[in-house]
């Protein structure tokens, strides 16, 4: 079907397999979380919410509690950057690189990282830098994004990964994937060896110790830290939370809502460089608090986005998600929360991404399972609201304009005419009337027979009848 | 919304909404018969004709609080208004608040929406009804209709036509997915919001109900519309239809 909404032209067009491992993979963990959470807790929803409000209250204080943790990680040895935006980012990336005379960069999983693309910035300026999260590092291998949060080959199967390993050299093609991750494995563990320094990003920082919790299912975050003498840590400004206590509820609900475990793999704290107190891990530890457009969303009436944890259940549950996969949504953070998110953080590019707001039918679903209660269909609103406002047709692409409709609504002379003449609808092929929203509706759908104001009549004769 | 902030009382007003001032007047009837059963009187407000909903899920909330503003003066907040609606009585308790958030009458419409309830809210928890009399031999499949979330509609409907004789309420895969409608969404989103819909109808018709039931004509006017085109009707019925065959049925 003709569609004007890009997403909905990406759904169609959607190879059906990718759509199949993607529903498949959706489904599978929004049944595992549900299970997990409801195993675990007589009340899960107060948790979330719990967990809500922690994060809410940390962001409406936010430079109080960012203030602290810099000054936190300072005294535990580490060296704090604020990097305004994604170009600053990388620069102090490369600086600090070129300060120790560094060319080689392994990374743990971030979505920060993406968000900036590190990769791209780095190789052009002459460094590597490798993933080492397996799923990312296929991701990178074949030089495509993630789609997802979370799982980010969740768009490919088996086939297209021995391909891309057999392309990349790492062996004949075989498509078991145990031999796959074993590939992989040894590739790896050199690069970790090699590597003069090793980023990773942080799910939480605590404001009262300036700990750093990292969770991750294969231990690369720690790998990535081990062999080197340089750590940076690219963390988002609104990853702070208050107290180290407040980590057992978020650490609680993260692997739940994200995959349906207990606890990820591997959870580590990290405290500072190597000292006194702490024999291992990197001397040097710079941690890097990225901005890039999140104190703008905090003054705005967007604030409650960055609440996010990042455990992808919002895109797990979401229909439109799951039929459209999350290359539709032409940005580094997909699904529900992409869609509130990834215009805010394209600035002044706003305009270029307000249709993804309008990949909903606000269903609520994603609100239901956010594991810090985002109210994403709010959100979601709002920016149709402010797209409207804004004039930015993208947005209303393929909406039909509502202020003939309000007209109508508020006479009800005009609404009491139109009641009998929709009568005409019953005659007319839907199919031939010249209206976009008409044809849209009627290609694969019928309209019941139009009984317009039948109610109305039977009810006054029943009242003259009484 | 706390059940003691809300306006309830057996002289109550009738918001058919607009799909059932245009399609759907056996629901309407049948909201009418139910709530008089329990002893309500109705009042049918002439002027009434929508919620708001189609403007405000579009971003226009300019036309929404025109509409949203004729519907608060055309009922009276000091009564009950009744809707066979989960959709448009969210849209009411909840969206009227986003879209008056900066305007002077942001109280009026909160008013309104104090005394706003969908039918099956406004039976259990307005009138403390929590069981239905009569009879239908029916296994159905409830449609949640996603606007219920976070509201006491689904619970309510689930709790009456539970408690109906010869009812057996089935459950289905993937109950909490959306059936696609979305209001504008479904002709924005042509593609998806069918693939969403047919779906939707596999898994509400994969254990063979005699009835699929819905709290909202809007996700019905949508599945069945699908369903038709394909050929394979089911038989759909409103909540309020359901709760009034079994009145029938009992005399």
């Amino acid at each position: 079907m003709k569609t004007k909404q890009p997403i909905d032209a990406f759904a169609r067009d959607l190879p059906p397999e990718i759509r199949e491992s993607v529903y498949v993979g959706s489904k599978a963990k929004y049944d595992k979380r549900l299970d997990s959470l409801t195993q675990s807790f007589a009340a899960p929803d107060d948790i979330r919410k719990l967990a809500g409000q922690i994060k809410q209250h940390t962001l409406e204080n936010l430079p109080e509690y960012l203030g602290s943790a810099i000054e936190k990680l300072e005294g535990n040895g580490a060296k704090v950057h604020y990097a305004k935006t994604g170009d600053d980012a990388n620069q102090i990336i490369l600086d600090i690189m070129r300060s120790v005379n560094a060319t080689k960069l392994i990374k743990s999983k971030s979505m920060v990282s993406e968000e900036i693309h590190l990769n791209k910035f780095l190789e052009k300026n002459g460094c590597e830098s490798i993933e080492s999260d397996l799923g990312e590092f296929i991701v990178q291998l074949d030089d495509d994004m993630p789609s997802h949060i979370v799982t980010p080959i969740v768009h490919k199967n088996r086939k297209q990964i021995a391909n891309t390993f057999e392309k990349a050299g790492l062996g004949d093609y075989n498509d078991d994937p145990q031999t796959i991750t074993r590939r992989a494995r040894s590739f790896l563990r050199n690069k970790y060896i090699e590597a003069e320094v090793g980023l990773t990003g942080g799910n939480f920082v605590s404001a009262e110790t300036g700990r750093i919790a990292l969770v991750t299912n294969e231990g690369n975050a720690r790998f990535c830290i081990s062999a080197n003498k340089t750590h940076i840590a690219l963390i988002g400004i609104e990853k702070v939370v208050p107290r180290d206590k407040d980590l057992a509820v978020l650490l609680n609900l993260l692997a739940r809502s994200a995959t349906g475990q207990q606890l990820t793999v591997y959870t580590q704290f990290i405290n500072g460089p190597k000292s006194e107190a702490q024999p291992d891990g990197p001397e040097n530890m710079h941690v890097i608090f990225l901005d890039n457009e999140r104190s703008n969303i905090l003054g705005s009436e967007f604030k409650e986005i960055l609440r996010c944890i990042r455990c992808g259940a919002c895109l797990n549950v979401c229909p439109i998600y799951r039929q459209s996969s999350g290359h539709a949504y032409r940005a580094v953070y997909p699904g529900p929360v992409g869609a509130v998110l990834s215009p805010l953080l394209a600035g002044k590019r706003y305009p270029e991404y307000a249709d993804l707001p309008k990949a909903s039918s606000l269903c609520g679903a994603c609100n239901e399972v956010c594991p810090v209660d985002i109210p994403l269909p709010e959100l979601l609103l709002r920016h149709r609201n402010k797209a409207k406002r804004e004039g930015i047709k993208k947005a209303s692409a393929g909406t039909p304009s509502m202020a003939g409709w309000s007209v109508l609504c508020s006479t009800p002379a005009m609404w009491k005419t139109s009641l009998r003449a929709g009568k005409a609808m019953d005659y007319i092929s839907l199919n031939l009337i010249p209206v976009p929203a008409v044809q849209a509706w009627a290609k694969e759908r019928s309209l019941p027979p139009f009984r317009g104001g039948k109610f109305r009549k039977w009810f006054k004769d029943r009242q003259k009848n009484k | 919304m706390l059940a003691t902030d809300r306006v309830t009382g057996t002289q109550v007003q009738l918001m058919m909404t607009c799909l059932c001032d245009t399609f759907f007047d056996s629901v309407a009837q049948a909201t009418v018969e139910v709530l008089e059963h329990v002893g309500c009187t109705v009042e049918v407000p002439e002027a009434q004709t929508c919620c708001g909903q189609p403007a405000f899920n579009s971003g226009d909330w300019d036309s929404t609080r025109k509409v949203a503003r004729h519907t608060c003066r055309t009922f009276d907040s000091s009564k009950p208004t009744i809707l066979p609606s989960g959709s448009c009585s969210h849209m009411i308790s909840h969206g009227y608040d986003l879209a008056f958030e900066k305007e002077d009458d942001l109280s009026t419409a909160q008013t309104f929406a104090k005394s706003s309830w969908e039918l099956c809210d406004f039976l259990v928890n307005g009138l403390g009804i929590e069981s239905w009399p009569g009879r239908f031999d029916a296994k159905i499949s409830l449609h949640r209709s996603c606007h219920t979330r976070g509201t006491q509609t689904y619970q309510s409907a689930v709790k009456l036509l539970s408690s109906i004789e010869g009812v057996e309420l089935i459950e289905f895969d993937e109950s909490e997915q959306c059936c696609g409608f979305g209001g504008t969404f479904s002709v924005a989103y042509p593609n998806t919001s069918v693939s969403m819909g047919k779906l939707k109808i596999e898994k509400l018709t994969a254990d063979k109900p005699d009835i699929v039931g819905a709290v909202d004509m809007a996700c019905m006017m949508h599945l069945s519309g699908i369903a038709n085109k394909q050929g394979r009707q089911f038989n759909k019925l409103h909540v309020s239809e359901i709760l009034m065959k079994a009145l029938r049925n009992a005399k």
